[in-house]
């Protein structure tokens, strides 16, 4: 195993033997509650609930453990001074980092599928069948991952020089304002100087995007997903999460463990 | 002339410091040393005079504001250098979920060991410090001694070269430290070069051939143990017991000891050694034992940081 496969199961064991996935009995419970409850009140759209309701828990949960852990995963090692005795190994900085980075990721991934796992369960309880339009569902889920991978790596790169609370403050604040990055893009107004407009135009690209990740309306109702942007969403991710990493490994290089 | 196992040349650290970190402190200031291929170093000095920022360059962990480092020719920015050198932090703190066969399977996976040979590693270092029974328990549960030799099982665990242990003693009861003095030595028998830092002399004697102390970021000299820190015994000290009821003679003797229970404590000059044995013998007095006073290293760590003080003073008054 590599090194960066090295430090990224020991995270996942971290993970694991701290409970994180206890999360799980909360969300099957959210589930259960949702079925029968659903199934007494609406006629007729109790799949468009229990998707919303699912795809949100995932995405809400996701978020949570990709904010409050992936702050921890460097300051935390630094705090406890667990990271010395790592670092007078043959191991390079940006290979523990991303290692902390995989192995959050895969905590992640087992999370929401096991998620997911509760999310067609309680919808194969509702509508007794599973049908193929369903599947979009899964490409929901595949954009809420690639959306926590990004919110790691911003976790990740604020935890290198900040507290973390303050890493949780930037972290949050990006997420939120990546949420209405299509609507800064295409700010018009004559109350707004052209010289603000085109600030805010290359903010919007500057900022992660996390608008086009959202698709739970369409997987609600259904709807197909453009192989487009199944396609897009994806090497926006992975790029975005590289540069981010790449700078996350140059403030870490150089830091100073005092 | 041979490699050095660790040459240091000019090494300083300054840390910023302030609002704004425009201000800067100098934990280091221009140290240049040279520890032989196989031998055993203290690095001797009080709180803060710079042994844990010279271990921490050496290993990475921070970078210098000027000079330079080489460990087995290597330089420390070189990650090759890690695969030959073992590391002990101070007051070491481990993942505390993991057991301690599991973080020393972690640790030796990065030294790309073969899975047979890993396990045997493990088990091997487990039984060296002593925690072969308590393997398979959290480290969570470990008390501070017991994390210390963890801390020294990973450090050896991949046989490297040069062991660089900060404090290593601190924590361990009298058998914990005679245990990790006793790795020290084998350390040494195996032809490995330790560099361990400490500010107990005692120590230091037992087992360093060479010394240096550091004081105030500046190195103040290295040499053999007694010789560096100038150790001279200044009296003597004779510890007796009073087998009768104390004479004339014998109370004039009590009067200069100090008892501690039944035992009486009498310090004399070595010139009136002699005499003074005399004396008591004449008292009926039973001589339990007889031992030089030596300097201790807070004496000596002090009489630096009171001469770095009127150093300091006269500067300010010349300045004036």
């Amino acid at each position: 195993m590599s090194r960066i496969g090295v430090v990224a199961w020991n995270t996942f064991r971290e993970a694991v033997r701290d409970r994180v996935l206890y999360n799980l009995v909360f969300f099957a419970l959210l589930m259960m509650g949702a079925a029968i409850l659903v199934g007494q009140v609406s006629i007729g759209i109790e799949d468009i609930v229990i998707v919303s309701l699912g795809l949100s828990a995932i995405s809400v949960i996701g978020l949570l453990m990709a904010v409050f852990i992936g702050v921890g995963l460097v300051s935390k090692e630094m705090d406890k001074r667990t990271l010395y005795a790592l670092l007078a190994k043959p191991v390079r900085r940006w290979e523990f980092l991303l290692g902390k980075f995989g192995g959050l990721l895969l905590t992640l991934s087992v999370n929401t599928a096991a998620m997911a796992a509760g999310l067609f369960a309680a919808l194969y309880f509702v509508k007794h069948s599973l049908q193929r339009g369903d599947a979009v569902t899964l490409v929901a889920i595949y954009f809420i991952l690639l959306k926590l991978a990004l919110v790691v790596a911003l976790a990740l790169l604020f935890s290198c020089y900040t507290t973390p609370l303050l890493a949780i403050l930037f972290t949050a604040g990006l997420y939120v304002s990546g949420l209405f990055v299509n609507e800064m893009k295409s700010l018009h107004g004559e109350t707004l100087a052209p010289a603000v407009q085109t600030f805010l135009r290359w903010l919007a690209y500057l900022l992660p995007n996390f608008e086009n990740f959202d698709v739970m309306a369409s997987a609600a109702h259904g709807r197909a997903i453009p192989a487009g942007l199944i396609l897009h969403n994806t090497a926006y991710a992975a790029l975005y999460c590289a540069i981010v990493l790449a700078a996350a490994s140059v403030i870490f290089s150089r830091r100073n463990l005092k | 002339m041979t490699e050095a196992a660790i040459q240091i040349e000019n090494l300083t650290k300054d840390y910023p410091h302030g609002f704004l970190h425009l201000k800067t402190k100098r934990s280091l200031e221009g140290l240049t040393m040279r520890i032989e291929d196989g031998e055993v170093f203290g690095f001797l000095g009080p709180n803060g005079a710079g042994k844990s920022t010279t271990i921490k360059l050496l290993v990475g962990l921070i970078f210098p504001t000027a000079g330079t480092a080489t460990i087995l020719g290597k330089p420390i920015s070189d990650i090759g250098m890690h695969q030959d050198i073992g590391y002990l932090p101070e007051q070491p703190y481990f993942y505390d979920y993991l057991t301690a066969a599991e973080l020393l399977d972690y640790f030796a996976r990065f030294h790309n060991l073969k899975t047979a040979d890993r396990r045997e590693r493990v088990a091997r270092m487990l039984k060296k410090v002593g925690l072969e029974t308590a393997r398979k328990i959290q480290l969570r549960k470990y008390s501070k001694g017991m994390l210390q030799r963890v801390g020294l099982a990973q450090a050896i665990l991949h046989d490297p070269r040069v062991v660089i242990l900060d404090e290593p003693m601190s924590g361990l009861d009298p058998l914990g430290r005679r245990e990790v003095r006793d790795i020290i030595l084998e350390l040494k028998k195996e032809g490995r070069t330790v560099l361990f830092s400490t500010h107990i002399l005692s120590d230091a004697e037992m087992l360093c051939d060479r010394v240096g102390v550091i004081a105030g970021g500046k190195l103040r000299g290295v040499g053999a143990p007694d010789e560096i820190v100038g150790i001279k015994a200044h009296g003597m000290e004779i510890l007796f017991e009073l087998a009768r009821e104390a004479t004339t003679a014998a109370s004039e003797l009590l009067n200069k000891s100090t008892r501690t229970g039944n035992r009486y404590r009498m310090q004399v000059s070595e010139e009136d050694l002699y005499a003074a044995l005399e004396q008591l013998r004449g008292a009926g007095a039973r001589i339990l034992s007889v031992t030089q006073i030596k300097a201790s290293l807070e004496e000596y760590f002090m009489h630096l940081i009171e001469a770095d003080r009127a150093q300091a003073a006269a500067v300010d008054v010349s300045g004036k």
